[in-house]
């Protein structure tokens, strides 16, 4: 196993934790907008799907990488759009 | 120990960057005031991290041909293009479906790098990449049609109603089992038709699995994909040895995970039983009223009662949500504000199509936030509450889930209606709940069934109470 291979693991498990530990603060009111922004954080793969293109040059790599940039893509620009489109609508209305 | 370029600590440190802000943009979440910000923190650190991967592919010369440019900003337009285009035009009331749908592309998208890693490689990948390979396949093939059922179910193209598969979930298990006997023997053995033969079972059972399962239960559902997408991800972080990925990955995972583990609680089921058992989609039917009697109430009555009251707290249900009535309630509530009534919501975890998706609904109709009190805040208060006008809503607010042990919603957290004055229930009809359970609320004393469709019920009533 490589040295890369278990400083991700580290990462990893770290990065649960804190997702755990924040995540569990997070009001019952706004779980619809936690869950399309974290939604929209899982769009990270666009990173790896960019980096598809780097693996060889036959078309059917190049069709996996493009659908994945697309579908990555739809993930990350929809997602974090419509979370704000949601938190927008959150106010305090000041009372009468 | 191999000396890292300058610019290759640029790149490692910038995707650490965009890990940091995903974290921040989480933590302004926990709160309605920052969470907005934190949303744009978290656009931003995914903007850098693109930013990022462009940069590496540039300075390092990495795309050899002119086309693996054109796929790159062409996939990068389409996509957003989409992306962008479903988000401003989803109704509110939409809102599970679509992220059911962005589940499934998340999750799509990640078995799609694990395929082009396959492609690229043959397949000839060192052991423990081969299993984060074979990990963000499966799991990202479950989760995208998985989500496509899902986004069928919510959105009405098949009936939100369980779907029984031939053999149940016994074909469930010998699918995941066979599932499980391609992926080792691919890993094993560096085929790449085993891993294809993996996803193909993968692609199966995301279908198989969620078919089965009812309309009511889609809350789990969403949260348990949700997480799944976050895996993928974070699995094909290891296998192309991107910490950004796993990062990213973890947080959404964990996130799902508390989510899910929320509704289930919920909903006082556990996630086995919830995913295998297909029950939760009996569709509560217009049956006839019940033989035992009732206090009937009017338009007029509920006026009354409300307008004359201190303390008022709404309890809204599914049904207030499939009626649309949401700015309804807020206008009798505004109507009532006017006459000095303290109108407040208490809202169930499972009140929507997914958590939290009622609080959504109510903040579009100008509910302010900090008036929508979740299970915690809003029990202590029903003691001292003078009305409360329950909604569409059925097993939440029965009291069974705390005095009868056979019942199978005992133990579930509910709110603790019948401790107000008046209970003033709107309702279809008598009959049950989805999950088949008479509830002694509607024979109370203090308790007037209102018998009506939500919308209709709550135009009325502001009618009436304009004209006292």
């Amino acid at each position: 196993m490589s040295e890369a291979f278990i400083q991700g693991i580290v990462v990893f498990v770290l990065a649960s934790f804190v997702g755990f530990e924040i995540i569990r603060r997070v009001p019952p009111t706004l779980h619809t907008p936690l869950m399309s922004g974290a939604n929209a954080i899982s769009g990270i793969t666009i990173v790896g799907a960019i980096l598809a293109v780097t693996l060889g040059n036959s078309f059917v790599l190049g069709l996996l990488a493009f659908l994945a940039i697309v579908f990555a893509m739809i993930n990350v620009v929809g997602g974090f759009l419509v979370t704000d489109r949601m938190l927008e609508m959150f106010k305090k209305v000041p009372g009468k | 120990m191999i000396e890292l370029t300058f610019t290759e600590v640029v790149i490692a440190l910038a995707y650490l960057t965009a890990g940091i802000m995903f974290i921040l943009g989480l933590k302004g979440l926990t709160s309605p005031r920052t969470a907005r910000k934190g949303n744009r923190i978290a656009a931003v650190g995914m903007l850098v991290a693109i930013i990022t991967v462009i940069f590496d592919l540039v300075v390092h010369d990495l795309v050899s041909a002119t086309a693996g440019w054109a796929i790159v900003v062409g996939g990068i337009i389409v996509g957003g293009a989409i992306g962008a285009y479903l988000a401003l035009r989803v109704q509110m009331v939409d809102m599970p479906q679509l992220v059911a749908a962005f589940n499934g592309f998340g999750g799509g998208a990640s078995a799609l790098v694990a395929s082009a890693v396959i492609v690229g490689t043959n397949a000839l990948l060192p052991t423990e990449t081969g299993v984060t390979t074979a990990l963000s396949l499966a799991i990202g093939a479950v989760t995208l049609t998985g989500s496509m059922i899902a986004y069928a179910k919510l959105q009405g193209l098949i009936g939100g109603k369980p779907v029984a598969i031939p053999g149940g979930p016994a074909t469930n298990a010998v699918i995941g089992a066979l599932l499980v006997i391609a992926a080792v023997f691919a890993v094993v053995t560096n085929s790449p038709a085993a891993y294809w033969g993996a996803t193909a079972l993968a692609l199966i059972l995301g279908v198989t699995a969620v078919l089965p399962i009812g309309g009511a239960d889609m809350p789990v559902v969403i949260s348990l994909l949700n997480s799944f997408s976050g895996l993928a991800a974070a699995m094909a972080g290891f296998t192309i040895g991107n910490q950004a990925l796993i990062i990213g990955g973890a947080l959404v995972g964990a996130a799902g995970m508390i989510l899910t583990l929320d509704m289930s609680v919920a909903m006082n089921r556990s996630i086995p039983n919830i995913l295998f058992s297909g029950f939760g989609g009996t569709v509560a039917s217009d049956e006839e009223i019940g033989t035992k009697p009732v206090k009937r109430a009017t338009a007029e009555d509920a006026a009354i009662a409300l307008s004359y009251a201190q303390n008022v707290m709404v309890v809204p249900g599914y049904g207030l949500a499939v009626a649309q009535a949401q700015h309804a309630v807020r206008e009798l509530a505004t109507a009532l504000e006017e006459r000095g009534v303290n109108v407040e919501y208490a809202i169930h975890p499972v009140a929507g199509r997914m958590p939290g998706h009622m609080n959504v609904l109510l903040a579009e109709a100008d509910v302010s936030y900090d008036k929508l009190l979740d299970l915690d805040q809003s029990n202590p208060k029903f003691g001292h509450t003078d009305v409360v006008l329950v909604i569409g809503a059925n097993d939440v607010v029965n009291p069974i889930a705390h005095t009868d042990e056979n019942s199978p919603i005992y133990g579930m957290p509910v709110l603790d209606v019948e401790n107000a004055t008046t209970v003033i229930v709107v309702k279809r009809s008598l009959s049950p709940g989805f999950a088949g359970i008479d509830n002694p609320l509607f024979y109370q004393d203090g308790t007037m069934m209102f018998f009506s469709d939500a919308k209709k019920a709550l135009e009325d009533t502001i009618k009436a109470v304009n004209e006292l």
